[in-house]
């Protein structure tokens, strides 16, 4: 990457000097990408805002002739008070899923960073999680965590712990759904924080090592410290994806037991395609609003990687 | 000695996080009658196949349609990402940089929010339970991830290269052609193995835009089969087994290609 960079800042002049293609050339190659942005993103993204703004009922979908409500849609869901709970709830998953998986992933990035027999392998079995369809790992997750002939359940039953209704339990749904969903995200911390390991010069351990550091003092005092902007990327980055989560709660309770795992992103896939009487425009409200939370933080991103190339 | 303990553990490790997978193939191979055995069997000591022979009964036409879904989405992909990839890297178009910050803002997206705008798109073109519909759905997953791995990539390709493809009179789309796509070989081969999965995977874009449809892709279809009939769970594993093969593929064969691609990039610097 990082000779790819510099390859980028020497070559310039050169190009220039040699090549001047045709004015309509390098928009031709371009024009299939930006004619796809605004077809696929932009015209979906604006008839999301545009279906917040109307009432739009499953007749006036089909005659297109809706009311025109203004931001009345928003303001039904900010004083709705499913909209608290379910902001409550977003934050618990997408907190808790995203501080555990940090740990979890940052631990076994260590424990990977001096590379032992078997070591590449080993990892490389990490990435299952993050490969499988997640249709197939949430329907595994909801047998393993099946009240009655759940293994989960009887591993417990063991140590004398009585049987838990994981999913069915408004107590635990969130609890179940955000275990499930961490399990899936420790492979890509462990990915990106094992890179950002790889980057910290050895020498710097070794002169630690000489100066009698034990190996907890070298994590808090080398890997940990220079492992900021690694870290802040690892976690901003899994509080976009996390935010949007829908399939692997959906499969699992559909954001039940009475709303105790309707995250933000459930509601609005809810009101708009989970129950048999659709209403888009409070679940395209709920949407863009989820979309400002996800922007806010992808700002902080952006700011953060300029930040880092620039260092 | 010391790494000997290191492989030990690190074995326990990869057993704790891969357990639900087994439990997954352990699930597929056991017998109805002993599906609710309390504790449940640790192991399919009787194992049985009932499971993957209704799974291929039932479930081949969804494997077929996400099959060509999946190939239909690399296909759209690479076309777009090909040459905008090009155009970023060596051709330096005005607005480059607005174009990089616009995939990185295309990314933060919530699908739930992109399968609402389509379905209200594709309700009035028709498109809402159509193959072709749900291709270009699942495109925009990996779009903006192929075209910022393209740039990346021809971005290390050296510039007297195609300088020298110039001098000899070589036309832009020629040297595209000739000397760029075979370069990006293995880049390529990586975004469309990632494409392909994500479109495989895609359960949002299918249980939104293609619920009333007749084809449906596997993902759909296990879960429909799930809610249909909750006491044949071999048969649903079975199917999630069978699922998941192009992820074992992947894991297989994108580690080589994920590999080679940077590894490629650095040496022709």
């Amino acid at each position: 990457m990082g000779a790819t960079r510099t390859a980028g800042v020497l070559s310039p002049p050169a190009h220039r000097a040699a090549r001047r293609p045709l004015r309509w050339t390098t928009p031709a190659f371009l024009a299939p990408l930006i004619v796809y942005l605004l077809l696929f993103y932009a015209y979906p993204l604006y008839r999301n805002i545009e279906l917040s703004l109307h009432d739009y009922t499953p007749r006036a979908f089909i005659q297109g002739n809706p009311e025109f409500t203004g931001l009345e849609s928003y303001a039904k869901i900010l004083s709705d008070d499913a909209f608290l709970r379910a902001l409550g709830n977003t934050a618990l998953f997408t907190l808790g899923s995203i501080a555990v998986q940090y740990a979890l992933g940052l631990a076994l990035a260590v424990f990977f960073h001096r590379s032992f027999r078997l070591s590449a392998v080993l990892r490389a079995m990490f990435l299952v999680p993050w490969l499988l369809p997640l249709i197939v790992s949430a329907s595994t997750w909801s047998w393993m965590l099946n009240s009655e002939n759940g293994i989960v359940n009887a591993a417990l039953q063991a140590f004398g712990i009585g049987q838990i209704n994981w999913l069915t339990s408004p107590d635990t749904s969130l609890l179940a759904v955000t275990i499930a969903n961490i399990w899936l995200g420790i492979p890509f911390n462990l990915v990106i924080l094992y890179a950002g390991l790889q980057n910290i010069p050895a020498p710097l351990y070794e002169a630690a090592g000489l100066d009698g550091a034990t190996a907890w003092q070298q994590f808090w005092r080398i890997t940990f410290p220079l492992l900021r902007p690694v870290s802040a990327i690892t976690l901003l980055l899994g509080l976009i994806y996390t935010l949007k989560v829908v399939d692997i709660i959906w499969i699992m309770t559909r954001g039940g037991p009475a709303d105790a795992s309707t995250t933000l992103a459930i509601w609005s896939y809810r009101e708009a395609f989970g129950t048999g009487q659709p209403d888009f425009s409070p679940a395209a409200a709920v949407g863009n609003l989820l979309i400002l939370i996800a922007f806010a933080a992808g700002l902080v991103h952006v700011r953060l990687q300029r930040g880092e190339e620039r260092s | 000695m010391r790494t000997r303990w290191k492989t030990a553990l690190g074995v326990v490790l990869v057993a704790v996080m891969l357990f639900p997978v087994y439990w997954m193939v352990n699930v597929s191979l056991t017998r109805t009658s002993d599906m609710r055995a309390d504790p449940p069997h640790w192991f399919p000591w009787n194992p049985t196949f009932e499971g993957y022979a209704a799974a291929f009964g039932q479930q081949l036409p969804a494997l077929a349609t996400s099959l060509f879904i999946g190939l239909g989405t690399v296909v759209l992909t690479l076309a777009v990402s090909l040459p905008a990839g090009y155009a970023l890297a060596k051709l330096r178009p005005r607005g480059g940089r607005a174009i990089d910050f616009l995939l990185l803002v295309a990314q933060m997206i919530p699908a739930v929010v992109m399968a609402m705008g389509f379905y209200a798109i594709y309700i009035r073109l028709g498109l809402l339970n159509t193959v072709p519909g749900l291709i270009v759905a699942d495109s925009t997953l990996a779009v903006p991830f192929g075209v910022l791995l393209f740039r990346a990539f021809m971005a290390g390709i050296p510039g007297e290269l195609l300088s020298a493809a110039q001098i000899d009179g070589a036309s832009t789309w020629r040297t595209f052609r000739s000397i760029i796509l075979p370069l990006s070989r293995n880049s390529a081969i990586t975004v469309s193995l990632f494409t392909f999965l994500w479109a495989w995977s895609d359960f949002i874009f299918a249980s939104t835009l293609n619920r009333n449809s007749d084809v449906i892709p596997i993902t759909l279809s296990i879960f429909r089969y799930i809610g249909n009939n909750t006491t044949q769970w071999n048969s649903i594993m079975a199917t999630a087994v069978i699922a998941s093969i192009p992820a074992a593929f992947l894991l297989i064969l994108a580690q080589r290609y994920i590999a080679a691609g940077v590894t490629a990039g650095a040496v022709k610097d």
